[in-house]
């Protein structure tokens, strides 16, 4: 028999309670069960960073917690970010500088930098370097990742 | 699904934590699962039964007592870094932190998991080891204390029972004046260390007084470069007793793995060792080694 677990997190604000069998991670149970399959799974061994999700307003790897211990917690993925129609300052930076080709290391990327620029309101262009440098993106060289979160550090931060 | 069925459990105290460990048979204690859950998904480890810490509150937490700072075992790493009294009295451990994975992995990793899982290049254990840390462990029979140095038993074995529980971690401060130095190489930030160097010391005009080295990366289990350390006291650290100990550190074993081979982590510990005393030279106030 299967261990399960009855539990409730709210994800982009609004509350699931569901029974989760208790090895499943995160990211599988944000996919699978919820349908959210903005939230990308690329390595499931906590290297690549894709599935970086925010849980509690800290940036985590969603494969490497399982999804019992979310419970009551208080999960932001990819979907649950834009304002309605409108871009997270992150998203639309990531938009203007081309920082995205394949999509795949994006959710990742644009959630660790959700949270990195949160905390650190001056980031340099070397703190942004550092930032992601736990997220690995096979496409863009990183320049382009690295342009966008700089704009969206320099807008979210108030400056021009 | 990727880790293996395990019955899962999540005690809210020390005492329901006693109670299950007590009751269950081939269990794993589940931290910041920075490393186990790894270790799950890809199925090298299958327990049957997981026992998590996340609820214990009292498991966490940074307590200035002193001339001791003492550390909850499930004190995250994010919160470390960001401890004012791990920067007034332990500053070299916030150096180390940089390099322990990614912010995303440090706001769930733990010093206790890290100690517990033992990696050789794994920065927090070494820190420990610098300065000689006390760690206490809940077990089937009451609590005992174990000194760092008895920690290490083998490759990321460390002296821990299969039902004992890592509490809490007590690490003595240098008091007075002192410098450090922390360095590391790997091959991108975050990744694992090929070789990480610590150094803490005192000076007393430009002798050495006190001092401490650390090495991880470089052999199975991080190790205290003690040759070094009782060839320095009472001796000045010029610059040819610096290159002497850069030498003894070098002349270590070391290990190779598929991607590194031993001469290479071996001329490693000796840059690294000399870069961590010269930035502990320059903290102490000493004079740049000529
Ligand atoms: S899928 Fe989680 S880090 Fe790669
Ligand atoms: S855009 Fe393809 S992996 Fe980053």
């Amino acid at each position: 028999m299967s261990d399960t677990r009855e539990i409730s997190v709210t994800v982009n604000g609004e509350t699931h309670k569901d029974t989760v069998e208790t090895r499943m991670h995160l990211g599988d149970f944000l996919r699978l069960q919820l349908r959210l399959t903005g939230t990308h799974l690329g390595c499931e061994h906590g290297v690549c960073g894709a599935c970086t999700v925010l849980v509690d307003g800290e940036a985590v790897r969603s494969c490497l917690m399982l999804a019992v211990q979310a419970d009551g917690k208080d999960v932001t993925t990819i979907e649950g970010i834009a304002n309605g129609e409108e871009l997270h300052p992150v998203q639309r930076a990531f938009r203007e500088n081309h920082a995205l080709q394949c999509g795949f290391c994006t959710p990742g990327m644009i959630i660790s930098l959700i949270a990195f620029i949160k905390e650190n309101p001056g980031a340099t262009e070397s703190d942004i370097r550092t930032a992601i440098s736990g997220n690995l993106c096979r496409c863009t060289g990183y320049q382009s990742i690295v342009a966008a979160g700089v704009q969206a550090a320099s807008e979210m931060s108030g400056a021009s | 699904m990727k880790p293996a069925p395990f019955i899962y459990h999540n005690p809210g105290s020390m005492d329901e934590l006693a109670a299950i460990m007590g009751s269950v048979e081939d269990v794993k204690v589940l931290a910041g699962g920075q490393s186990l859950v790894p270790m799950l998904n890809m199925r090298y480890a299958q327990p049957e039964h997981i026992v998590d810490l996340n609820r214990i509150t009292d498991l966490s937490g940074i307590e200035d007592n002193g001339d001791r700072v003492a550390i909850g075992a499930m004190t995250r790493q994010s919160a470390l870094i960001k401890s004012d009294v791990i920067a007034a009295k332990l500053p070299i451990m916030i150096d180390a932190l940089q390099w322990v994975g990614h912010f995303q992995t440090r706001a769930r990793g733990t010093i206790g998991g890290s100690l517990c899982h033992l990696d050789p290049s794994a920065e927090l254990p070494s820190i420990c080891l610098l300065y000689d840390a006390n760690l206490t462990v809940h077990g089937p029979d009451g609590e005992r204390q174990i000194p760092m140095t008895e920690w290490p038993l083998a490759y990321m074995m460390p002296n821990l029972g299969e039902k004992d529980v890592l509490v809490k971690i007590e690490i003595p401060v240098w008091s007075g004046d002192y410098g450090y130095g922390f360095q590391e190489y790997a091959r991108r930030h975050g990744d694992f260390a090929i070789v990480a160097a610590g150094a803490l010391l005192k000076l007393k005009g430009d002798i050495v007084e006190k001092v401490a080295i650390v090495l991880a990366g470089a052999q199975q289990v991080p190790y205290r470069l003690s040759e070094a350390e009782d060839y320095l006291a009472g001796k000045p650290l010029d610059a040819n007793n610096l290159s002497h100990v850069s030498d003894i550190a070098q002349q270590q074993e070391a290990m190779s793995d598929a991607y590194i081979e031993s001469d290479y982590r071996k001329r490693l510990a000796g840059v690294m060792t000399r870069r961590a005393l010269e930035a502990a030279i320059e903290r102490a106030g000493g004079a740049k080694p000529s």
